[in-house]
């Protein structure tokens, strides 16, 4: 078990007390692969479908935001028309969430060991890392040389590099970047688990997904269980800025903000509320201190906890005025693909930056309601859809600072410059390799 | 009839919305989605989806084969 976090900017890869830690590791170097085989890494896999059953009855869901039971998706592909191909997703396009890069930096060989387990468990010896960070890239290559000197690592692995984009993670991008595509979001059907890299059946599945193979394969189902909730079995890593410090945490699912604020030393007297889900799910008021961190919980919410980025806002920070800035961050990041996402994300920012200037109508803020709910669903991706569960979560969770905006009474948003940049981890210190 | 539409290739023309607008729901913009469920399409529907199909200028609606969604493989089968 680490210990509580130091005082250092960024407390990178710290572990709540009283768990053990399945992700985070000690010390600010990547973990080489005599490390990894003395915590039990690598282990041959004898029972295929032994494990994808274990993976089901884990529990485990899929940690890059959308929550789908990783059993079900691994079954999928094993299932499939064709030899599955199996892809560890690290282009982490979200820019309040660094675990991703993290997790490929330090603990490669618990991302590879379970890109092997995937691979193995899917039935095929194909497989491929998609990463933008060049760091990371520089990390799973130096992994990949040594695991591949033992003849039972028994899988091919490529590495695809692309330029980083919000859009360029998501699981159609990342097929069509390697057919040889642009990394852009394709419209569904076909999902990459009927017809995905080469027309076969592909898993595309988080790095830390994957990293959380190997805890299975060693814990079996029950002893994954044992941390967590019933819905949602193990840990995660949020990514926290707060104060405008980033730090990324591996936290039991169930654990309440309020007590990962005590724990770090934070009050949460001076928290407004939080933007949840990196920018996936807007803004929520501070009643989601005492709610616990769950996928189920925070969808009962409006809310969500997606890649498990989390940005507290403070009593200095307008919840208009973050909403805004999130939503231009769309208008501008989209794939410029569909014409609803385009126009309406550019439409409801208009709306937004409007109202965080304090001249914005009734009117606009009407239409603003009207896109965040009849615009949902039209994209061929989930980019439209974070853009209207920005937009819906500040009418629903702020309606106080909506009303002060269109009276021009925000004290905060009354002195403020142009529109800042909304909150991102701007830089991650680089693993010493 | 099974269709799929491609909101990445829709340009806003809404022929599709003015023959069958019940099936192609068009944005404030002009952007086609299906409405939901209309990827099945009804026996009395499908000639009008037809004739959207034939007639969207960008081809942005196909019809998918019975029982499974492999029309598009990859990359190649979609542009």
């Amino acid at each position: 078990m680490s210990g509580p976090p130091g005082t250092a900017s960024h407390d990178l890869g710290v572990a709540y007390p009283g768990i053990s830690p399945r992700l985070v590791i000690d010390g600010a170097r990547a973990e080489d692969i005599g490390a990894y085989r003395s915590r039990g890494g690598y282990r041959p896999l004898r029972d295929a479908e032994a494990f994808v059953c274990e993976v089901e009855e884990s529990g485990l869901r899929g940690r890059g935001g959308a929550a789908f039971p990783a059993g079900r998706k691994l079954r999928a592909v094993r299932a499939g028309d064709g030899v599955p191909v199996v892809v560890a997703n690290g282009e982490e396009g979200e820019p309040a969430s660094v675990k991703d890069r993290w997790l490929m930096r330090h603990r490669p060989h618990l991302v590879l060991d379970g890109l092997r387990l995937a691979a193995q468990a899917a039935g095929t010896g194909d497989a491929h890392v998609f990463v933008s960070d060049p760091g990371s890239e520089r990390s799973i290559r130096s992994a990949l040389e040594a695991a591949r000197k033992d003849p039972s690592f028994g899988v091919e692995v490529s590495i695809a590099r692309v330029a980083p984009a919000y859009v360029a993670g998501e699981e159609t991008a990342v097929v069509q970047a390697l057919n040889g595509g642009p990394a852009l979001p394709m419209d569904k059907p076909p999902r990459p688990f009927e017809s995905g890299v080469g027309g076969r059946p592909t898993l595309v599945a988080n790095v830390e997904t994957l990293a959380n193979l190997p805890w299975v394969r060693r814990l079996g189902a029950a002893g994954y269980r044992e941390v967590g909730t019933e819905k949602a079995p193990g840990t995660f890593l949020m990514t926290l800025t707060i104060r405008g410090r980033a730090g990324l945490y591996e936290i039991p699912f169930g654990t309440a903000l309020r007590d990962v604020l005590a724990w770090l030393g934070e009050d949460a007297g001076a928290v407004r509320g939080f933007l949840m889900g990196g920018y996936f799910a807007g803004v929520v008021g501070e009643h989601a201190l005492d709610v616990p961190l769950e996928y189920d919980t925070f969808a009962d919410l409006g809310s969500g906890l997606g890649c498990g980025a989390v940005v507290a806002l403070g009593r200095d920070d307008c919840s208009v005025a973050t909403t805004a800035a999130v939503m231009a961050y769309f208008a501008r990041e989209n794939a410029g693909q569909c014409g609803s996402c385009f126009n309406g994300t550019a439409a409801m920012s208009a709306v937004l930056q409007a109202l965080r200037d304090q001249r914005a109508g009734a009117p606009d803020l009407e239409r603003l309601r009207g896109w965040s709910t009849g615009l949902r669903g039209r994209g061929a991706c989930g980019t439209l859809d974070g853009a209207t569960n920005v937009a819906a979560a500040l009418l629903r969770e702020f309606p106080e600072a909506v009303a002060a905006h269109l009276d021009g009474r925000c004290g905060i948003c009354a002195g403020a410059g142009p529109a800042a940049a909304p909150p991102a981890v701007a830089a991650m210190p680089a693993a010493g390799s | 009839m099974r269709i799929k539409l491609d909101r990445t290739l829709c340009d806003g023309f809404g022929m599709c919305g003015v023959y069958d607008p019940e099936t192609f729901s068009i944005d404030e913009w002009g952007y086609a989605s299906l409405a939901a469920g209309a990827g099945e399409v009804p026996a009395d529907r499908e000639a009008d989806v037809r004739r959207a199909l034939l007639d969207c200028p960008v081809h942005a609606i196909t019809e998918l084969s019975r029982g499974h969604a492999r029309e598009n493989r990859g990359t190649e089968g979609n542009r």
